[in-house]
């Protein structure tokens, strides 16, 4: 147990499974958020197709708003429990965190919470919504709902941030003083590269995942207008929302570079401060070096710094006992890139199709890559979410408050942690078989039943 | 003193709302299981489900509300309760999953099977949230949760007399409540006969919380007298007062099959138990905290009071219109509107100034954010790099899309 340069709320205790509670709250993590990505990009998409529909008169655009609709609020059911769990778990198994850093950061969740709130309230209207209100009021009712997944998954983030580049209060005799929860949460330089990553991001995977199920319709040979349709309105925000996360990304590691140059190190596995470092690829992390990687010269310099010889901070900055785990966090930063650059290369071979030949790729290889990027690219989510919170470590709030002072001295961790595995795995098994049902529910285009989804 | 206190009020009318609202579902969720072999529970159980859809999810949002501000403003006390009752909270968080997975499961049952089993998963969670979250308000009122990490029983703390009759009235009132406004519903519809069903259920289920309510004065009774004290003792009694003869009138109105009033009148009556509560014990939150003793710094207890109230201007305006258009009954019937057949002769868009307005946005935008360093270049960069997407996406899709259409 590291001595507090503060004092937290409780005393510190003597937790044995302080890694089983990391990992019951990474696994939550992990479930919730790829419910956050759709949470941010699918309204957009079902929004627009409804409009397309109104505007053209076109009866095809509203079946597919109608049934993407019907997706969209199954998600978002998934989402509130997945939600629900984390905000649980931040006082199940963090009291200490909340307990001294509440006043801080939590002000942030109260007012997401109010975004949540009028998004239950509006895709509740929404969905029950068809063909009871008129088109004009049931588009006005979806436009809350693309706000507040916007400002939601802001204030989430901002939490986030700040638990990467803390700031908003000061430590006077040990104490937390001075807080200024504003400051704390949106006057933070950190949110905004979180944030525009993770919207990206946001539109990539559900972009990719909703294109890849009309993709398996085509290998299927299923290919109708409505199938061409659906394919391409998510697949084309996806195409070109790839390429661009390649240059956030960039700038997200730059600014990682600066504020938490640790945990850059621990994505390069650089131990000794190095000028003109090379960035390594793939390789294995022991003995305070990379093993097995190839190295490109100079290149982590002029990534980070701009510069052919700047410095590059390493590990050996800290003592041992402030690193995080260098493979982990190595590792889900290649399989990130390595992920995120296929893509970009799917979406350059698709842009590059309309550019040249102006309609969509014939290749069947094509639709079988797209049928597994939409997996692949909820695989580069949680790889970045793993990058940015284990990198983090041994910290839950940076280079003040270690994650171990902050677990919760209750018994049972491993008990609660098994048996929310467990309902995870019940979860996400009735969200497949809900999903392939609503997939599989007849596309009858002049006359859907307006009841559907109440009278199953 | 009103500033630290203002938070912990917003609490209460959160927890009397999801008391109330959410209560309401769950209760819903307690017909479903209390029905299972009767010749109209198939009606009974859809309508209970019906009922709800559209208001499940908001409802349940209280509680997210009540523990995100209570983290907030109260962030000793609130790491305190929820270390020492992680198992009756865990549990009841374990409920609430399960209930929104059969919420969502159900809009993909296709035979009578398949949503029987999925209703018994939502039933018995539909007991379960209420049972363990009654618990645990019995073990914060009996005063056995101190201050600190776990620093209470793990088990005692939640399993106590006082606890578990707490737990039993929390279910009780859930189903009361539901009954009652499912027969308001039913009533509101014109659908007689499950009207009666639900109007005996209310009425049963009245008397069976009236008399656990009854019962649970003894347990404490025996189990804590102190409190049983402040309970029928000064600034608590009026509100025991109202809620009982709420609670009566509610029976009375449920009776005569009045039940628009009875729905205020239950909620009313639940509200006030939670009032009563918190009067008894104010200004204590746990042995030894006070409200004021626990509450955050200044700025962000100002900043909790803006922000709840700034919210509140926004939410209710839409809480409002969400439960007349459920309440209307606006979303049960779907009427027919046409889709207007427009002959669109406009082919859309020109696809190449706006592909090469794109192609401008992503030079300019690697340009500001990848190679300028100062954060004004940054902000415009990423701007840029969404203009870039935005235009891309009308460059491709809108012609892709009209042409499409226009060959059907």
């Amino acid at each position: 147990m590291s001595a507090l340069p503060f004092a937290s709320a409780f005393p510190p205790v003597d937790q044995h499974y302080l890694l089983q509670a990391r990992q019951m709250q990474a696994l939550s993590f992990a479930v919730h958020i790829p419910l956050v990505a759709f949470g941010i990009s699918f309204p957009v998409m079902v929004l627009f197709v409804e409009w397309l529909g109104h505007r053209r008169g076109d009866e095809l655009y509203l079946t597919l708003a109608r049934r993407w609709s019907k997706v969209m609020i199954t998600l978002f059911a998934v989402g509130v429990i997945t939600g629900t769990v984390l905000s649980f778990e931040m006082g199940l198994l963090w009291p200490n965190f909340t307990g001294t850093f509440g006043p801080v950061f939590g002000l942030g969740f109260a007012i997401e919470g109010f975004s949540f709130f009028l998004e239950a309230i509006f895709i509740g209207i929404y969905v029950y919504g068809w063909q009871r209100l008129s088109p004009r009021a049931h588009m006005l009712s979806g436009v809350p709902i693309v706000i507040t997944g916007v400002t939601g998954s802001l204030l989430v983030i901002a939490v986030n941030a700040w638990m990467n580049h803390p700031g908003g209060f000061s430590l006077r005799n040990g104490k937390v003083v001075n807080v200024h929860p504003l400051r704390a949460l949106l006057g933070n330089s950190y949110l905004w590269n979180e944030l525009i990553h993770m919207y990206v991001a946001g539109y990539i995977v559900s972009g990719f995942i909703v294109a890849g199920c009309y993709a398996f319709c085509r290998l299927r040979g299923r290919w109708t207008r409505y199938e061409r349709t659906a394919l391409t309105i998510p697949l084309t925000i996806a195409a070109l929302a790839a390429p661009v996360q390649m240059l956030v990304g960039d700038w997200v590691a730059r600014e990682v570079a600066q504020e938490q140059p640790i945990k850059l190190a621990a994505i390069e596995g650089l131990y000794k401060t190095t000028r003109g470092a090379s960035e390594h690829l793939l390789g294995w992390y022991s003995d305070n070096q990379m093993k097995g990687a190839i190295a490109i010269p100079h290149l982590l310099s002029i990534l980070t710094d701009h510069s052919w010889n700047g410095r590059v901070q390493g590990l050996d900055t800290v003592p041992a006992s402030q690193r995080p785990p260098v493979n982990v966090v190595h590792w889900a930063f290649q399989l990130m890139v390595g992920i995120g650059s296929l893509l970009a290369l799917v979406s350059v071979i698709y842009l590059g199709v309309w550019i040249w030949r102006k309609r969509l790729p014939e290749s069947p290889w094509f639709y079988r890559l797209l049928v597994v990027s939409g997996p692949l690219a909820v695989v580069a989510l949680i790889s970045g979410w793993v990058v940015t919170e284990v990198g983090r470590q041994p910290w839950v709030v940076y280079r003040v408050m270690p994650t171990a002072a902050a677990v919760t001295g209750a018994h049972g961790i491993p008990v609660g942690y098994g048996v929310l595995a467990f309902a995870y795995l019940v979860v996400a098994g009735g969200l497949l078989w809900v999903l392939r049902r609503l997939a599989r529910a007849p596309l009858n285009l002049s006359a859907e039943p307006p009841n559907q989804l109440q009278a199953a | 003193m009103l500033l630290q206190s203002l938070p912990m009020v917003f609490i209460l009318a959160g927890l009397a709302l999801y008391v109330v609202l959410g209560g309401a579902d769950l209760g819903a969720g307690f017909w479903q299981l209390a029905t299972v072999r009767r010749s109209n529970a198939r009606d009974i159980r859809d309508y209970a489900h019906r009922s709800m859809g559209p208001v499940w999810e908001t409802n349940h949002v209280w509680l997210i509300f009540v523990l995100t501000v209570f983290w907030t403003s109260y962030p000793k006390a609130f790491g305190s309760i929820m270390s020492t009752l992680a198992i009756p909270l865990f549990i009841a968080l374990l409920g609430i999953m399960a209930r929104g997975a059969a919420y969502a499961l159900r809009a993909g049952a296709t035979t009578p099977r398949e949503s029987g089993r999925i209703d018994a998963m939502f039933a018995l969670s539909s007991v379960l949230v209420p049972f363990a979250l009654g618990t645990a308000i019995g073990a914060i009122a009996t005063n056995r949760v101190p201050v600190g990490n776990a620093a209470g029983d793990m088990w005692s703390s939640w399993l106590n007399p006082t606890s578990i009759v707490i737990g039993v009235l929390a279910v009780a009132t859930s189903a009361y409540l539901a009954a009652v406004y499912l027969a308001a519903d039913a009533g509101h519809d014109q659908e007689h006969t499950l009207e009666r069903s639900f109007r005996l259920r209310a009425l049963g289920s009245g008397v069976a919380a009236g008399t656990t309510a009854i019962g649970a004065v003894f347990v404490l009774n025996a189990d804590n007298h102190r409190l049983f004290h402040s309970l029928l003792s000064g600034r608590a009694l009026p509100a025991v007062i109202v809620s009982s003869l709420a609670g009566l009138a509610t029976l009375l109105l449920v009776y005569r099959r009045r039940y628009e009033p009875a729905r205020y009148g239950a909620s009313l009556a639940v509200a006030a138990i939670i009032a009563g509560w918190a009067l008894s014990r104010w200004p204590t939150i746990l042995p030894g905290l006070t409200v004021h003793e626990a509450a955050a710094g200044h700025d962000t207890l100002v900043c909790v009071v803006v922000a709840v109230l700034g919210g509140a201007v926004i939410l209710f305006p839409a809480l409002v219109l969400l439960f007349r258009l459920t309440l209307a009954g606006r979303f049960r019937d779907a009427e027919h509107i046409e889709v207007e057949e427009r002959t669109v002769t406009r082919v859309g868009p020109n696809a190449r100034p706006l592909a090469r307005a794109a192609g401008a946005c992503l030079i300019a935008g690697f340009g500001l954010l990848n190679i300028a360093n100062a954060t004004w270049a940054h902000a415009v960069g990423v701007a840029c790099l969404i203009g870039f997407v935005g235009l891309g996406f009308c460059a491709i899709v809108l012609p892709a899309l009209y042409r499409e259409a226009a060959t059907r």
